[in-house]
């Protein structure tokens, strides 16, 4: 006689069943990342009710719809400041920013710098599909150079961002960079992110067959992890300014950053006391006491 | 004996072929049958050499797969 352990799929529960089957395409990688994440949550021991999802539009946007953890669809390039105000009305809270890198570095790319910059505590899961690919497969600032999209049919001429140098340069405490191939590497590094304080970032690269490779005769899904499996070197701790991407050339991930800045409510509580004294009154014990969640709050 | 088996909810899934590609042992393959979808979903074709490692779970981006380890019971 044999039984089973384990009968549900471990990422059953964090996901709206109701919601199934997403629209992600097939040989899309975003639903590998939801994969690591809800083991990162599991393995990460955190407190589910004190998690919150925030993404921006896009793609990876969808994933703050698919989660059963309460979760926020805000609007396009502002998942970020929806996450800032999340964290400082509530500072229990885990907030994690999961967007696109779209949502995140073109649109909401001034956002991100500051929040990184303020080194506020967000974990930031950034999903890069080096393309807008909702919307059709437009040349994104990720999107490496000579590569074909539908506003640049002669080849992307225009240099790319290099997301873990940008984040880096900020000011962010954690950076790190995987591809879809990567999942329990992904996973470890999405639980360790839990126990940071401060500005996490990582940069998951992931396939988009419909958009990107397909009119760079890159094959499919598959190909693309096939391509990632062969062509990623893992480099721990790298400097952050030689892992650029480019379209057929060597991805560097890893582990590049993890430093310990002052977080953003750190220094305001220090700043306040030390100009205010006792007349300051940290906002952590004011949410402990939420004084406007009764019937007559309103 | 066999140490692992999967549960494939063939309805999910859309025929990407991560499992397949990355199965540790090879136990997968795309079967030639469809669901009501049109994708072929995978199937096991050396049970016996399945772990349970659960990898094909962590890969799958439809959440249509997962690995479990089987234990004999009363040992």
């Amino acid at each position: 006689m044999s039984e089973v352990l384990t009968p549900v799929n471990p990422v059953e529960p964090f996901l709206r069943a109701e919601r199934m089957p997403h629209i992600w395409c097939p040989g899309c990688g975003i639903g590998t990342t939801v994969n690591s994440f809800a083991r990162a949550l599991i393995e990460s021991k955190v407190d589910l009710d004190r998690v919150a999802i925030v993404s921006g539009i896009g793609c990876t946007g969808r994933v703050a719809g698919y989660l059963k953890l309460d979760s926020f669809h805000t609007t396009h390039g502002r998942a970020i400041p929806f996450a800032t105000g999340l964290k400082l009305a509530n500072p229990a809270l885990q907030v994690v920013v999961y967007s696109g890198d779209g949502d995140l570095f073109a649109i909401g790319g001034n956002h991100l710098i500051h929040a990184a910059r303020r080194n506020i505590d967000l974990k930031v899961i950034c999903v890069n599909n080096l393309i807008y690919a909702m919307t059709g497969g437009q040349t994104a600032p990720t999107t490496p150079g000579a590569a074909i999209t539908t506003t640049a049919p002669y080849g992307v001429y225009e240099p790319a961002f290099n997301l873990p140098a940008l984040a880096e340069a900020a000011g962010a405490s954690y950076v790190a960079r995987w591809t879809t191939f990567h999942v329990r590497q992904m996973a470890r590094s999405m639980q360790e992110v839990f126990a940071k304080k401060g500005f996490c970032f990582i940069e998951v690269l992931s396939p988009c067959p419909t958009l990107y490779q397909r009119r760079n005769k890159m094959g499919d899904g598959l190909d693309a992890m096939k391509f990632y499996k062969e062509h990623s070197r893992t480099r721990n701790g790298a400097p952050t300014g030689e892992v650029g991407l480019t379209r057929d050339g060597e991805i560097v991930v890893g582990k590049f950053v993890d430093r310990d800045r002052p977080e953003f409510r750190d220094l305001m509580r220090d700043r306040f006391t030390h100009q205010l004294g006792d007349r300051y009154v940290d906002d952590a014990e004011m949410a402990e006491h939420p004084h406007c969640g009764g019937e007559d709050g309103a | 004996m066999q140490r692992g088996s999967v549960s494939i909810l063939v309805e999910r899934c859309k025929g990407c072929g991560f499992c397949v590609e990355f199965c540790p042992t090879k136990v997968l393959a795309l079967s030639s049958a469809f669901n009501s979808k049109g994708y072929h979903p995978p199937h096991m074709v050396k049970p016996e050499k399945c772990s349970g490692c659960d990898l094909c779970g962590m890969y799958c981006p439809d959440f249509a797969i997962y690995g479990w380890k089987v234990t004999a019971s009363g040992s």
